[in-house]
């Protein structure tokens, strides 16, 4: 979707300001935000773009305003009512008030390791990859109302496709329910001018990593 | 957002899907070690064994699995060597996605609005906040995190640190560094 969270390339949100000797967590609920979400994906409650997916769909207001911790913790209680895990009465009373749905498996501490490591994206290929290094590639002046991954200041540019990383699950399908839709994955290079304007730096490039549906010959 | 976050961890428990004391494991492990001394280490033996630096450019995650880290390295790793001729920088413009394995958390400023707004358009200005300025004729190259593909920057090797052991490289490594946004220290930083 067109949303506040595809920020690449706006102006006026001011200069980077980094912040010396920064902790892991600035509050003691921003780790407990982080560990529900990695015990919920280990559970199988829901694929990690389905939780992006959630956090696009915040009012821009909101998403604005939130920290990024804030927006996991808003986005969570969105998937876990959606997804009826719990309802929203629950949540408000802190408590559960009916029985839990069965998920795939439970998060325990003997598990913890194996669950912080990412799981592989990579998936069969339903076709023979359609571009190799060196194509010439246009992106797709694509607008869809639900989630992908292919940003908006990179939609019906040409570029070159500089590798290709394998077939992964595809984000747009897996979002929104649909199967993992496996695609071949590829970095598509962009001169600065062509993204940016006669004007633009030229010593600049930007890649993005886009996979086949967002592409077309050029 | 304490009483709120609570409320949810509450409810999820009594549902039986999540157990508080793994949730306090995982809070552990990012606060004492996944971190970017991980990353340091991975920069420092590239630096010091050729084959291994090849191995890391052709396959960053087999490369480092081989090293034994406190967290296992998923897929989909990508190590991107800077030259004189170009400088990489990372970005994720739609999220923050960031190679936590190696890196640890993100930290705030890579998060925030004016880095995923700026870093693909004016990524010299984005240097310029963290002091950084690169000779005009070295290209930068932006990588814009838009796949499950993670980036980890490898830096140039600073002058005057021939015959320096892993270890004492590593305290050359910083985060921004690996991320691009930083220069690794000079020799004489380091004792």
């Amino acid at each position: 979707m067109d949303g506040i969270h595809d920020m690449g390339g706006m102006d006026g949100f001011g200069k980077v300001l980094p912040e010396a000797n920064e902790p892991p967590f600035h509050e003691a609920w921003e780790g407990r935000v982080l560990a529900m979400q990695r015990a919920l994906g280990y559970a199988g409650a829901w694929h990690i773009d389905v939780s992006r997916a959630a956090q696009e769909r915040l009012p821009p207001q909101v998403y604005l305003t939130s920290s990024y911790y804030q927006r996991w913790e808003l986005a969570m209680e969105s998937n876990v009512t959606e997804r009826g895990l719990a309802d929203a009465d629950e949540i408000a009373a802190g408590h559960a008030l009916r029985e839990g749905k069965p998920l795939m498996r439970k998060l325990t501490p003997d598990l913890v390791q194996q669950g912080m490591t990412r799981g592989s994206f990579f998936r069969q290929a339903q076709a023979p990859a359609r571009f190799k290094p060196g194509d010439r590639v246009r992106t797709r002046n694509i607008h869809p109302r639900t989630h992908t991954r292919l940003p908006r200041y990179a939609r019906g540019r040409v570029g070159v496709i500089e590798r290709q990383h394998g077939c992964h699950a595809f984000p747009d399908a897996v979002a929104t329910d649909r199967g993992d839709d496996p695609q071949w994955l590829y970095t598509v290079v962009f001169d600065g001018r062509e993204l940016w304007g006669a004007d633009a730096d030229p010593m600049v490039k930007v890649s993005i990593d886009a996979f086949e549906p967002y592409l077309d010959p050029a | 957002m304490q009483l709120r976050v609570r409320a949810l961890e509450s409810v999820l428990t009594e549902k039986g899907y999540i157990d508080p004391a793994a949730l306090d494991l995982i809070v552990e492990a990012y606060e004492t070690r996944v971190g970017p001394h991980n990353g340091a280490r991975v920069v420092a033996r590239a630096w010091s064994d050729p084959a291994f630096k090849q191995a890391l450019l052709e396959d960053g995650s087999k490369a480092v699995r081989t090293m034994g880290h406190e967290s296992r390295v998923g897929d989909h790793l990508v190590v991107l060597e800077n030259t004189p001729a170009q400088h990489n920088m990372v970005v994720c413009t739609l999220c923050s996605c960031y190679p936590w394995e190696v890196l640890g958390l993100p930290p705030v400023w890579y998060k925030s609005a004016p880095y995923r707004s700026r870093a693909v358009k004016d990524p010299r200005g984005v240097l310029a906040d963290f002091g950084v300025k690169l000779p005009k004729e070295t290209q930068i190259r932006v990588w814009d995190s838009t796949a499950e593909t993670r980036f980890l920057v490898l830096p140039t090797r600073p002058a005057g640190t021939e015959g320096w052991s892993e270890e004492r490289l590593a305290s050359l490594v910083t985060r921004d560094c690996m991320i691009g946004t930083g220069l690794p220290k000079k020799s004489e930083e380091v004792r």
